[in-house]
């Protein structure tokens, strides 16, 4: 089993003496006759680092949504640090894809980290800067941005603006971190540093982390456990428990081939990106 | 030729020109002209951000359609100007919340507002010369209770900016984000345009329908390229809007030609400076060393 280290604690439910910092109860999200997930019961405890996977439209995004408090669960209840889920709810903190930024968009790093920390409330925010630029700082050096915080944005590198939006997401001192396929556009290496430096900075706040992606490979070393949705079908558990040729089989309603190659997941038969359709290709090779 | 040679010597006649500003209705013309500057300083960075320089275009042409149906209906025009700037601020606001959508809906309506504008203009049996004023501006025009109005929906905008920044900036530079900690951008997307009618409305006024651009888009594409920093850049925008436009009104003063002309000249120019040093400062980041890569 794969464990990421400062999440050893056991995880027994009688023992916790904190609320989990999320909690669904038989939730249930449906789009008219679609029903995206339905019964879902889930708990992520502070510091746990649970990956989210599934093919598009499976409703990986949508989970997020959830949480965000932007979209009603269609029945069930849904938690954050023991309170229902709002709009807005400052508990969260949250980590978007990396997008190409214009050369000339009027913004620095040490002004997304402030947007991060109070960018939602109204007013121009005259009182408490020095407070807010005291977190800001600290934020930027906590994820090693402060050699670039003052340069133009748009002019960074894909890695540098996804460490940025770890400070971001953490400036705030968030119970759950929810990461949407953070990694993407990122090559290689970047995906690697971006992912450990989310699960480090998580574990240092004690913040859960739930990360959408689609390619469990960069962050497999740091998961505890994996929430994989197939069209309405569901299954969490360790990557060990869920990541196997019979469970995949099962969910995805046809035969599907997992195999350890060094270190790696290589699955087989099933086209990650293509929705519904399930016909059998060669897997994604190291 | 020979008419602009000479109106440009007579812009060199400072004798004239400090006449000329001892004149209330000239003093009246600033003061409208400098609450502009800051009103359309203050909104043309994130006029830039949000890429809506179209659609300022197109609120323009509304403004001017209500201008000059009020000039026709022999009430302020101002005050038509304002009714055409928000309506097409709804419009487009309504019309366009999706992205797609928004370039081809201004397109459609400010087509339509030009057209009804011209047939306004032409049912007006009034001599020519006001008419043309609603396309360059006509500063000369305005009169104290115009100051009035300009002064109090100047100061009407600045609040509402004060109170609605911080999410507005933050949904206009970092979207996703913005969305995800609860920013309400589908209700700040209409209002903004509603105060950006507003100073668009104003702006017909003192440098025309045709030109309000050079204020509401030209010095936030200017600050763009020298800074980074979004409140320097709007620190930035207000002088080269308040330059452009009392610079334009005060050199026009002598040589009495369009006010319009001289303001698009200022902030034209002050637009390509800031290009050449912003092109110079890219260089410069892009030079930077590669940020150290630990992990």
């Amino acid at each position: 089993m794969t464990t990421h280290p400062t999440s050893a604690a056991p995880r027994t439910e009688t023992w916790q003496q904190r609320s989990p910092a999320v909690r669904l109860r038989r939730a249930r999200l449906s789009y008219g006759p679609r029903t995206l997930w339905d019964g879902l019961d889930l708990d992520v405890d502070p510091g746990e680092f649970l990956a989210i996977l599934g093919p598009n439209g499976s409703g990986k995004t949508s989970l997020l949504r959830v949480l965000l408090g932007l979209q009603p669960l269609s029945a069930g209840t849904v938690e954050i640090a023991g309170a229902p889920t709002h709009r807005g709810n400052s508990r969260i903190g949250y980590i978007p894809q990396q997008r190409a930024l214009e050369a000339t968009l009027t913004l620095r790093g040490n002004d997304l980290v402030g947007l991060g920390l109070d960018g939602h409330h109204w007013g121009i925010g005259l009182r408490q800067r020095s407070e807010r630029r005291h977190r800001v700082q600290r934020a930027l050096r906590a994820v090693g941005a402060t050699g670039y915080a003052k340069t133009p944005l748009g002019l960074l590198s894909g890695g540098e603006q996804q460490r940025l939006r770890v400070a971001q997401a953490l400036v705030g001192d968030p119970d759950v971190l929810l990461c949407d396929e953070p990694l993407l556009s990122l090559d290689i290496s970047h995906q690697r540093r971006v992912s450990r430096l989310i699960a480090q900075q998580a574990a240092e706040s004690q913040a859960a982390v739930l990360f959408v992606t689609h390619e469990i490979n960069p962050v497999l070393p740091l998961v505890d456990r994996v929430l994989y949705l197939v069209d309405g079908r569901f299954r969490i558990g360790t990557p060990d428990e869920v990541m196997n040729s019979a469970t995949l089989s099962e969910l995805y309603g046809t035969d599907v081939e997992v195999a350890r190659v060094g270190g790696r997941l290589v699955v087989a038969g099933t086209e990650f990106d293509s929705g519904h359709e399930h016909h059998v290709h060669e897997g994604e090779q190291a | 030729m020979n008419r602009l040679i000479e109106a440009l010597s007579n812009m060199l006649d400072f004798g004239v020109t400090a006449d000329l500003l001892g004149y209330p209705f000239v003093q009246q013309a600033l003061l409208a002209a400098a609450a502009l500057g800051l009103v359309s300083g203050v909104l043309t960075p994130l006029v830039v951000t949000r890429k809506m320089s179209f659609a300022v275009h197109g609120t323009a042409e509304l403004a001017f359609t209500g201008a000059a149906a009020a000039l026709l209906l022999g009430v302020s025009a101002e005050a038509g100007a304002l009714a055409g700037a928000v309506v097409a601020a709804l419009l487009l606001g309504l019309l366009g919340q999706r992205d797609t959508e928004r370039d081809s809906v201004i397109g459609a309506v400010l087509s339509f507002g030009l057209g009804i504008g011209a047939l306004l203009l032409w049912m007006n049996p009034e001599r020519t010369a006001n008419k043309f004023s609603l396309l360059v501006g006509q500063i000369v025009g305005v009169d104290s209770a115009d100051v009035t109005l300009l002064t109090v929906c100047a100061a009407l905008v600045l609040v509402a900016m004060a109170f609605l920044y911080r999410p507005l900036l933050f949904a206009s530079v970092d979207p996703d984000v913005a969305a995800a900690r609860g920013v309400p951008a589908r209700i700040l997307a209409p209002v903004f345009s509603l105060l950006v009618g507003i100073a668009t409305a104003l702006g017909v006024h003192v440098v025309g329908a045709l030109l309000v651009m050079a204020l509401m888009v030209t010095p936030g594409a200017a600050a763009s390229r020298v800074t980074a920093s979004p409140v320097t850049a709007t620190v930035l925008s207000v002088i080269f809007a308040e330059a452009a436009v009392l610079g334009g009104i005060v050199l026009s003063l002598a040589p009495g030609v369009p006010v319009s002309a001289f303001v698009t000249v200022i902030s034209f120019a002050i637009y390509l400076v800031c290009r050449a040093i912003g092109s110079a400062r890219l260089r410069r980041f892009d030079s930077r060393a590669p940020a150290p890569a630990a992990a």
